[in-house]
Formats: structure tokens, sequence, C-alpha cells
């Protein structure tokens, strides 16, 4: 698994289209042998980051070293990584062995062992006995699968996925999660994944990259993402978040008091941070770790909001409750599993009802 | 069972309708099956059918002049659709693949030999031969040179814009793909951009064939004294009378063009079928 050994170190990378910067000084390490995804919203750079990754795109500046070897001026085809399409590329007019022999056999390796080889990659990616198939033979999952062989039998140091499962069905889609996973797993080679879907990322990668605007936002593993965003972007970006905007009114030992003007009450939360007294901060809370009842709960003195439930939004095993704390202010959400049957919720459009939640769940972001 | 009322689309069961089809079809292929048929008509006038026969066929075979002329017409269209096909093709990838000052105007000035009449293609040819010098006695094959790349200077531009369209849907990680497992500039243009303009190169190839097998106007205006192509030779019989060897040699060729542009078509069909399933 994942040492502290870098095999990617990316510093300083800049790629500008005109005025226009798609990867804006970007600083990261990726580790030998890690699940590491790109995560962000679709325009934020992502893509042209892997591209400069493969050697695709040229970058206007910064430095790209694998293995500790600048290689920000190596061709494309030079380059010891290789890459897994988002439209798969398979070619055409080629068998699924010829395909997957193809990079071995303009690197000069014998015939027999490109075969050999090509046939241990298909095997690999659970295509065994496909070889002499045509691509407009295959379903789409089985493209994808020819394209992962065919960038595996290069034995890359890195591999490179653009979007690989967005052209899937749902279903389809969950399977090769797992099965990537476990490839990555048994060929032991550092996968870098790009994506914009954050369940994706999230059931799959050892570390995300979140990346908006050209700039990687934060970089942490999934649970960390999730429970402790560097800021309003990942919070918000990242699953569904309540931002609730207030003052710091004092900061020590561990524990920040925020006073909220949308709030009756203050905001006390466990949180190791240094933040000055009068910052404009933000409660960032999760809606699932919001208590919902219909009397006051709690010791009654911090944490806690009461309103009405304007909204209610049914997704099965669980119900969102947007519930409104104050005028001209947005709505508080809280999801609450359905335990029981939805004919007998305990919440209904209309009742007033209490919120309240430990000071262990949620963070408070100054940025 | 009442017959269902007549649906939009439905054109082939309106009455005026398939009488236009009928009138068409008759000025259209009129003309060519007659000229089919009388090729057979044992008559030396194209007037009257007097019964079956082959004898124009065979006086067509035996007259080397004609036979002469075929020869170079061949010739000339296989040399000029191996160069036109070659030139088209890198224009083509040229227009697709890099971006340069004044590609707009290129373009457009590359596509005029389409829009040009002929007989202006032709007097300015004949004009530029003549002006640099052109040497028209050399031995044969050599003599055929004008001609031939005055069919280049035509027929290029044609395989340019079938290859051109063709490369609009290529995928371009197709070629990225091909870069990023090792592939040179050179392998990716051998091993992934040929296959996939094949079908273009193909069909672009039949179209220069065919219009270099059959053009008039800018051959007689380019040949010279001693070189006489078949639509040439043929103008030169009818202008004495229109015999049914004319007919023959004429039959001989329509069958020629045809079967090639059907052969273009179908290429063209399969790839699409095929594109369209791989894209499915």
């Amino acid at each position: 698994m994942s040492t502290e050994d870098p095999i990617i170190e990316i510093r300083g990378l800049t790629k500008r289209y005109g005025s226009l910067a798609a990867v804006d000084a970007v600083d990261l390490d990726i580790r030998r042998g890690e699940f590491f995804a790109l995560l962000g919203p679709s325009g934020c750079g992502k893509t042209t980051l892997l591209r400069m990754i493969a050697g695709l795109e040229m970058p206007t500046g910064g430095t790209i070293r694998l293995e500790g070897n600048d290689v920000s001026a190596v061709p494309v085809n030079k380059r010891p990584v290789n890459m897994v399409f988002q439209s798969y590329a398979v070619f055409p007019h080629m068998s699924v062995l010829d395909n997957v022999g193809y990079g071995l056999r303009i690197a000069g390796v014998t015939r027999e062992e490109t075969r050999h080889r090509a046939e241990e990659a298909l095997a690999l990616v659970k295509l065994a006995g496909y070889g002499a198939r045509r691509p407009d033979q295959l379903s789409g999952g089985q493209r994808q699968r020819v394209a992962l062989a065919r960038a595996l039998v290069k034995q890359p140091k890195v591999l490179l996925l653009d979007e690989p499962l967005s052209a899937l069905d749902a279903k389809l889609r969950e399977q090769m999660r797992l099965e990537l996973v476990n490839l990555q797993d048994s060929v032991g080679i550092t996968f870098v994944i790009v994506t914009h879907d954050q369940s994706e990322a999230l059931s799959m990668a050892d570390r995300i990259a979140v990346m908006d605007a050209g700039q990687v936002r934060q970089v942490a593993p999934p649970a960390e993402l999730y429970e402790f965003p560097a800021n309003r972007f990942v919070a918000d970006f990242i699953g569904s978040v309540n931002l609730i905007e207030g003052q710091v009114e004092s900061c020590d030992a561990g524990i920040v008091t925020l006073s909220c003007p949308d709030l009756p009450a203050p905001v006390v939360i466990r949180q190791q941070v240094t933040y000055a007294t009068g910052t404009t901060a933000w409660l960032a809370l999760r809606p699932e770790k919001i208590d919902i009842t219909h009397e006051p709960d709690g010791d009654g003195t911090s944490n806690l909001a009461h309103g009405v439930v304007e909204e209610i939004t049914y997704l099965g095993e669980t119900s969102v409750y947007h519930v409104r704390v104050a005028p001209d202010v947005p709505l508080i959400k809280v999801s609450s599993a359905n335990l029981d049957r939805v004919t007998r919720r305990r919440f209904t459009w209309g009742d007033n009802v209490h919120l309240s939640w430990t000071s262990e769940c949620g963070v408070v972001l100054d940025r | 069972m009442a017959r269902a009322p007549i649906g939009p689309l439905d054109y082939t069961r309106r009455t005026w309708m398939r009488l236009t089809l009928l009138a068409t079809f008759v000025f259209l292929y009129a003309p060519i099956a007659t000229l089919i048929a009388f090729s057979f008509n044992d008559s030396r006038r194209n007037i009257v059918w007097r019964g079956f026969t082959l004898k124009y066929y065979e006086q067509a075979l035996d007259n080397e002049d004609l036979i002469e002329a075929f020869v170079n017409s061949l010739t000339i269209a296989f040399a000029s659709t191996l160069i036109a096909t070659v030139l088209g093709t890198l224009v083509a990838v040229l227009l697709w693949r890099f971006r340069f000052p004044g590609k707009v105007g290129y373009e457009g000035a590359m596509a005029l030999p389409i829009v040009i009449p002929e007989i202006c293609m032709g007097v300015a040819m004949m004009a530029f031969f003549a002006r640099i010098g052109w040497p028209s006695d050399m031995v044969w094959p050599f003599s055929l040179s004008a001609i031939t790349i005055a069919h280049v200077s035509f027929s290029f531009p044609f395989v340019a814009v079938v290859v051109r369209a063709r490369l609009e849907g290529f995928n371009r990680e197709l070629a990225e793909a091909a870069q990023d497992l090792g592939a040179t500039e050179w392998q990716v243009f051998r091993d992934v951009l040929i296959p996939f303009m094949g079908p273009g190169l193909v069909a672009g190839a039949l179209l220069a064939f065919t219009l270099s097998l059959d053009d008039f106007v800018i051959t007689f205006f380019t040949s010279g004294p001693n070189t006489v192509t078949f639509p040439v030779k043929v103008y030169s019989m009818v202008r004495f009378s229109v015999t049914p060897e004319v007919n023959a040699a004429s039959t001989v060729l329509i069958v020629l063009t045809v079967a090639l542009t059907v052969t273009a078509l179908w290429l063209q069909h399969r790839t699409r079928i095929k594109t369209a399933e791989t894209a499915g």
C-alpha cells in the first residue's frame, strides 16, 4: 500500500490557454501504489492536469517529476505512463488481441512474447478468449476492459484513467468500481483517475484531490475529506452540507465558539484550530448529523435551532427535511432515516421542529 | 379490407408523383438504354432494329486506333488517380490536422478546380503547357504526361474533399491512444489514420479514376497531336458517322464507369453501417 515515497511530484504546474489558466500553479504528490482521484466539477482543470501527466498537453510552467526525474519535456510516446481514454479509443480496425498488443509490437517486442503478454493482460481484465473478436462485436464495458488491458500490458509506472466509468450504465458502473480497485490491488500499479462523480472518488480512491478553477482545494483520504473539509468549496462539493455564517467568539483548548445571527444559541464545536476572535466563519454541518425532534432536546444552551418543516424530499432509505429557522436564509437540510414506512412519517409539512447536534459534529471553516 | 389512407410519406401511392418519377427516368435513361441496345443492332445505321449481333464489339476490338486510345485513357487514369489520391489525402490531412495562417483561403483555393468551368481549365492548361514549352514529342508513356498532370490538378480536390469528410468523424483519442502507447507521428499515421481513412481513400480514388477516364474537355485541350484518349477518339469517330461501333465502345465505357461508381458507393455505405454499429 501507500508509502510516503511519491512516484509523481508536481510543482507549480500551470497550463494557460490565452489568458485563461486551466491549471493554475498546482503542487501535488502522488504516492507509489496508491489509487489517487482528481475530483472536481467540469471545467476545473482535472482532465488537463491528467493529460499533462500523460504528456498529451505540454505545461506552460512548472515541473512534473516521475520517480525523481523531470519528465515535463518528455514527449507522450516516451513517457512510462499509460492512459485509459474516456471514449476507450479502442482501434476499430484491429482485433482485440492486436489492440492489446499494439504498444508492445511497436516497441519491437517479439511476436510470440507480444501474443503471450497480450493474452495475459486480457485474462487480467477477464476477457480471456476474446482476442480474436473485433471491437464492434464488444459491449461498452468490454471495450473498456480492452482499453485497460492495452494500457496495462506495457507495465506503466502510473496508469491514468480519464472518466473511465462515465459511459457505462449505473449497475455496470458499480461493478466496475469494485473491479478497478481489485485490479489495482493485484497489479500494484499507481492509478490516477479523473472523475466528476464524488461517490466514485469516495468509494475507490485512497486519496482524493478536489479541484476547482484550476487549483487544488484539498488533498485528503475520502473520510477526512467528508468529515473535515478544508474550506466551504470542498464541504459543499462533497456530499450535502449546511453552511451557517457566524462570528468566532472564542477559540481555545480545542473548542471553537461561534455566534450565528440565524441561530438562537451559540455553536460550540470541538476542533483543533486557531481562529482570531471576531473572524467571519461558517459552520459546516452534514444533514445526517442533525437530530430532529418535536420537543427540545439536549442541554438547551448550545448547538440548537428550531423552525418549521417547509419541504420534504423522499429518497427511499432517508428523507430530507428542509427546515426554515429564520426568514430569508437558506433552509437547513436535515436527513433522517426512514425507519418506519413513510405512511407513519414522524414529521410533516408545517410541523414545528427542534434541531440539535453535538460538538463532535460539523466543522468551523474560515474560508 | 379497406385500403389505408395515403400517409404523408407514401409518395409512391400518389398518381402524379408516379408520373413525375416515370418521366424523370425516361428522360434520364432512355438515351443510355437506346445507346446500349443499338450497340447490338445488326445494321450500319442507328435507326431501325434489324436483329442482334456482337460484330460491332468485334469491330471495335479490331480497331487499333480505338484500342490505343483506350490504353492511353487507362494509363492516364491509373497514373493520375495514384498521384491525385496521394496529393488529395495529404491535403486533407494537412487541413484537418494543422492550424496555419491563411488556412481558410488555402482551403477555398484548393477546391477551385471543382467549381471552375472545365472549358476554362482546359484553355488555362493549354496556355500553361504552351507557355512553359512542355515537350509534346516524348515517347510513350511520357507523351501522356501533360494530360496526366492536367487530370491530377482537377481530380485531387475531389479526393481531398472526400477524405476530409471522412476525417471529420475521426476520434482524436484514437491517435492519442496510439501515441500514448509509444507510437511516433509516422506510426500513428500508418497504423491508425490510414486504416481509418481507408474507405474514404478508396472512394476518392475511384472518383478520381472515373473523372479521369471520361474527361473530354480538358483532355482535348492538353493532348498533343499524337496522343488520343478514348473520349476524344469516340468524338472523332462520331464526327464522321454514328456507327454501332461507337455505341459498342461507349457501352464498354459506361459499364466500366458504373461498376466503379457502384463500388465506391458500396464502400461508403458499408463504412457508414460499420461506424453506426461502433457508435451504438
